[in-house]
């Protein structure tokens, strides 16, 4: 394997990512009209509204400061950095020992942080509203989030993802009960931090309820479409760590053409399958209130920890 | 490397030159002396830096000099720990001390003299506290530390509160201060031999060795402000000058990590994991307990006084982690934990210092102290905001930035934990590790709250608006500079971590010869690798350069592609149009959720205004339990037992006769 071809595959899935995570929250959108019975949009109108949304005017209050300017930018940076983290389609690319999964953790904290701190510029109720909450699933959701990768992490003896894939997917099939546990706290997190049902509901609009929303409220047109696409990116970026973590069969090797259609509809089914999955979660359950959130990431909390020392009981 | 002067001969010179420029400050009381003052004292901080830094590098040295009791003359000592401590203190306080000259700029002549000798005295005190190389020197210049600050701290003792914060600290430095001395006295074992060469040359038993070390843990504990001790640090940090309190929480708290460090691994030896136990479970207490306490305050200073306990409990999770790896015969990962809290240590004292720095020139220019009647002051002044900025996001472990890094390798050493044989003690270490994942997401809930309440946002109080503008908006140059040095250090200590890596295993190896894998110490200057490349590794400047051009691609594409107008509006309303920037979130409000999560935590005192109030008020007081179950208990047996004492003076002269007539009868009977 070259170098180059190691460094094509790193902008090939990069460019994939970004191009392709509109799509992931539009068939996800299209399964849940489909099992809520009502008649499903294009999978395409993710992207529809991001092109409407860049021939908007943005409106911008008069009292933003330059943070407010800048946070959409930083948020699709942070998520594109992820994105090139993740083993997605490959492993071992050479962008990946640059950040391990605890960097990775902090990138998400980044965009979080920021994006909590733009919400408090205009200075509105529902700015400080949105961003307190927003800071308060995040608190619960990292701890947990590091628990379970920690989990994965003793499994491999590495915090390196790549080496954490290679290693669950390429050597001798082994079970590990740890890795279930870890699954399950690993679901929960995901759900809490991309603001899903049952933590928080992306359609909705009600100020007793909403936490993003509330946070993106002052934001238009461009600023707005690249928050969009920037939380589009975070959902597959999680979705594929969760594949990678405890999916990773079909993953191709850096610089493997060959392998390279293979893991592409693999990594398609995967992720048409989770897609489909968060649908149902989001149609079977209601949204919990916002002080059951802390009840509900403490069990996904807990359920990591349980993962980790069955990892390490059952080593023994 | 050959000098013609010995490096601890130039140290010892810049110290004396703090103190010199003390002395001078009082001699010509006049403020621009004072200003010029401060700035050679800043040049002394980077000389004391760089000397520092290379004596890392090099040999110990020793030296004695001629002062003191007449047999009893001080002896210093310059090894890489030393180095490495009077590296921080001295680039930290550069960066202060150009700061300071500016900063006191409406203090009187006569005044501003007294402040120069006591903070000059205090920075010198330190260069000797971690030059000392007998328990003797070090407990002068110990005391001298904790006096010189006391006086600082009490500046404004015109009012009470001040002079109560004072008193308490005092008290506490004096508690940690016995503490410290039986500590030497127990490791010297009666030999009379006070030279830091014979208590390490001391074998001690095991039981007398856990004793030393508990010992020596709360002493130098009470000046960390490690829980329970802490009770001092919320109280002197907000009454002390801005400057001082950077200092202070900077580094005089890291002279105490410096005392654990020599103490515990030099002198003591023999590191047990029992031991670290014990400090992994404080250190985890002090870290959610200081957190959790700064996430209620809305005093600023307090704020950061609160983080600071919480911060000394990530660098005492470092230390517990390496003396349980170090205690159960795994040098290199007990390296790693040392290397990891050091690297925490330096960088706390340099983002702490941009915190309490930024706190002092909001305090400057609004006159507030209070974040509920602050807002909006990014427009006023947007480099303090700047600055402040990265301060925040340092302490809050965001990468690329410094804070991240220490955070980093205190996790890549939980993760070393399969390594250990005992079953509880390997599950335990992650436990330790969520901790510090659970501080660390606080944090910047913490720091979001205080950047989103004081920058961003609106004016909450339009009167203390009128006031930022009137008193010029941003800090002075001065101030501006100091900020700027330690906005960098946070910027430099996050991305290029291996150099500092390399440094800080040099001084691991010195203390407790065990140092880190060779895999890591081969890692070239962009890769970060804590124990061996499959294992872990972070490029700060990977992470950078990719962050930062994928942002500006974004940027340039959304550019090139979009029409690029903008409309300036009102906030959205939200349908309600008689919207007040006091609706904006407060301080308080934005503990709330925690107050719900933590309710236990908190001792509260709630009035909610009711339904039909004419005059609704709103009031929340949060204590510490700490002083309802430690500190007013002590402090009552303490007023007890003085008052039974109190009834042997009489205040009458036969009755004093008398005692001494009784005990010297009682000696001839009992001693003969």
């Amino acid at each position: 394997m070259s170098q180059q071809a190691a460094i094509a595959f790193q902008i090939l899935q990069s460019v994939f990512v970004v191009i392709a995570a509109p799509l992931l929250t539009g068939w996800v959108n299209q399964c849940r009209a489909w099992l809520q019975n009502r008649s499903a949009p294009s999978i395409l109108l993710p992207y529809y509204t991001l092109a409407k949304l860049f021939h908007k005017d943005a409106v911008i209050a008069h009292n933003a400061s330059r943070l407010f300017h800048l946070t959409p930018y930083i948020l699709f940076g942070c998520m594109w950095l992820a994105a090139g983290i993740v083993p997605v389609l490959a492993t071992g690319l050479p962008f990946t020992p640059a950040a391990d999964i605890i960097a990775l953790v902090g990138v998400f904290a980044l965009a979080r942080v920021f994006s909590a701190l733009a919400a408090m510029d205009t200075g509105t109720s529902f700015g400080g509203l949105g961003a307190r909450r927003e800071m308060l699933i995040g608190f619960l959701a990292e701890p947990a989030m590091l628990m379970t990768l920690f989990t994965a992490a003793f499994i491999s003896g590495s915090t390196q993802l790549t080496t954490i894939v290679d290693t669950l997917a390429h050597r001798e099939f082994a079970i590990h009960p740890g890795l279930a546990f870890a699954a399950a706290a690993f679901l929960m997190v995901l759900l809490a931090e991309n603001a899903r049902i049952p933590i928080d509901n992306p359609a909705t609009h009600l100020e007793l309820t909403m936490v993003h929303e509330a946070m993106i409220l002052e934001y238009s047109a461009r600023h707005l479409a690249l928050i969009e696409w920037a939380m589009a990116i975070k959902l597959f970026a999680y979705m594929t760590i969760g594949i990678a973590l405890f999916l990773p069969w079909g993953i191709a090797g850096a610089g493997d053409w060959p392998a390279l259609p293979l893991a592409i509809a693999a990594l398609l089914v995967k992720l048409a399958a989770g897609g489909a999955g968060l649908a149902l979660i989001e149609t079977l359950f209601a949204k919990l209130r916002l002080f059951l959130a802390p009840e509900f990431l403490s069990s996904a909390f807990l359920l990591a920890v349980l993962g980790m020392l069955t990892h390490f009981l059952t080593r023994a | 490397m050959s000098s013609s002067l010995p490096l601890i001969t130039l140290v010892v010179g810049a110290a004396l030159g703090w103190l010199a420029a003390g002395l001078l400050g009082v001699m010509i009381p006049r403020r621009g002396a004072a200003r010029g003052l401060f700035l050679l004292g800043a040049l002394g901080g980077l000389a004391i830096a760089v000397l520092g830094l290379m004596a890392v590098w090099q040999p110990a040295e020793q030296l004695t000099l001629p002062l003191g009791l007449p047999d009893l003359p001080f002896h210093l000592r310059l090894d890489p720990l030393a180095g490495f401590f009077l590296m921080l203190l001295g680039g930290v306080s550069a960066g202060i001390s150009v700061y300071a000259a500016g900063y006191f700029r409406e203090e009187t002549g006569g005044r501003l003299a007294l402040i120069c000798l006591q903070y000059h005295v205090f920075l010198a005190s330190m260069a000797f506290v971690i030059l000392a190389d007998d328990a003797y020197l070090f407990m002068v210049a110990w005391e001298t530390m904790a006096l010189s600050s006391y006086f600082l701290v009490i500046t404004d003792h015109k009012l009470p509160a001040n002079r109560s914060a004072g008193f308490l600290y005092l008290l506490i430095a004096h508690l940690g201060a016995i503490s410290i001395l039986l500590c030497f006295g127990v490791m010297n074992g009666g030999h009379g031999d006070y030279t830091f060469e014979a208590l390490r040359a001391a074998r001690l038993t095991p039981q007398w060795s856990s004793v030393a070390f508990l010992l020596a843990f709360f002493g130098f504990g009470a000046k960390a402000g490690m829980i329970p001790l802490h009770a001092w640090l919320p109280e002197a940090h907000p009454a002390a000058p801005s400057p001082v309190s950077a200092l202070m929480s900077g580094v005089m708290l890291k002279t105490a990590i410096y005392g654990m460090v020599r103490v515990i691994y030099d002198l003591i030896g023999g590191v047990r994991w029992e031991w670290g136990m014990g400090v992994l479970a404080i250190g985890a207490g002090t870290t959610l307990f200081g957190v959790l306490y700064a996430l209620m305050q809305h005093d600023l200073k307090r704020l950061l006084a609160y983080h600071s306990v919480e911060n000394i409990g990530i660098i005492l999770l470092g230390l517990g982690m390496s003396m349980v790896f170090i205690g159960s015969g795994h040098g290199a990962a007990g390296a790693l934990g040392l290397i990891a809290a050091l690297y925490h240590t330096l960088n706390h004292a340099v983002f702490k210092g941009l915190l309490f720095l930024g706190a002092g020139s909001i305090l400057h220019s609004t006159g507030q102290r209070n974040l509920n009647h602050m807002g909006g002051l990014i427009h006023g002044m947007p480099q303090t905001a700047f600055y402040f900025l990265v301060g925040a996001l340092a302490i809050s472990a965001l990468p690329p930035l410094n804070g991240f890094v220490s955070e980093w390798l205190t996790f890549q050493t939980a993760l070393q934990a399969p390594i250990l044989q005992n079953d509880s003690v390997r599950s335990l270490l992650p436990l330790f590790a969520a901790t510090l994942a659970l501080a660390g997401a606080l944090t910047a809930m913490c720091f979001v709250k205080v950047y989103g309440i004081a920058f961003l946002g609106r004016p909450r109080e339009a009167r203390h608006a009128a006031h930022a503008a009137a008193a010029g908006g941003d800090a002075g140059g001065w101030e501006r500079c100091g900020m700027a040095w330690l906005a960098a250090g946070c910027c430099i200590l996050g991305l290029f971590p291996v150099t500092l890596l390399l440094t800080l295993n040099r001084v691991s190896v010195s203390i407790t010869r065990a140092g880190l894998s060779d895999a890591a110490l081969q890692s070239n200057w962009l890769w970060l690798v804590p124990t061996a490349p499959a294992q872990a590794s972070y490029s700060p400047i990977i992470f950078l350069v990719v962050i930062f051009s994928v942002t500006l691609l974004t940027f340039f594409l959304v550019r090139r592609f979009y029409h690029g107008r903008i409309r300036h509006a009102d906030p959205w309303d939200c349908g309600f149009p008689e919207q007040t920037p006091r609706m904006q979130d407060s301080a308080d409000a934005f503990g709330q959720p925690i107050r719900h999560v933590f309710g236990p935590v908190y001792l509260m005192q709630r009035h909610l205004p009711g339904p039909d109030d004419a005059a609704p008020r709103y009031s929340l007081k949060i204590e510490d339990r700490h002083w309802r179950w430690l500190y007013l208990p002590v402090a009552r047996l303490a007023e007890f037992a003085s008052s039974k004492i109190a009834l042997l003076q009489q205040g009458r002269i036969s009755i004093y006769l008398m005692y001494s007539f009784l005990t010297l009868i009682a000696l001839l009977v009992f001693v003969r």
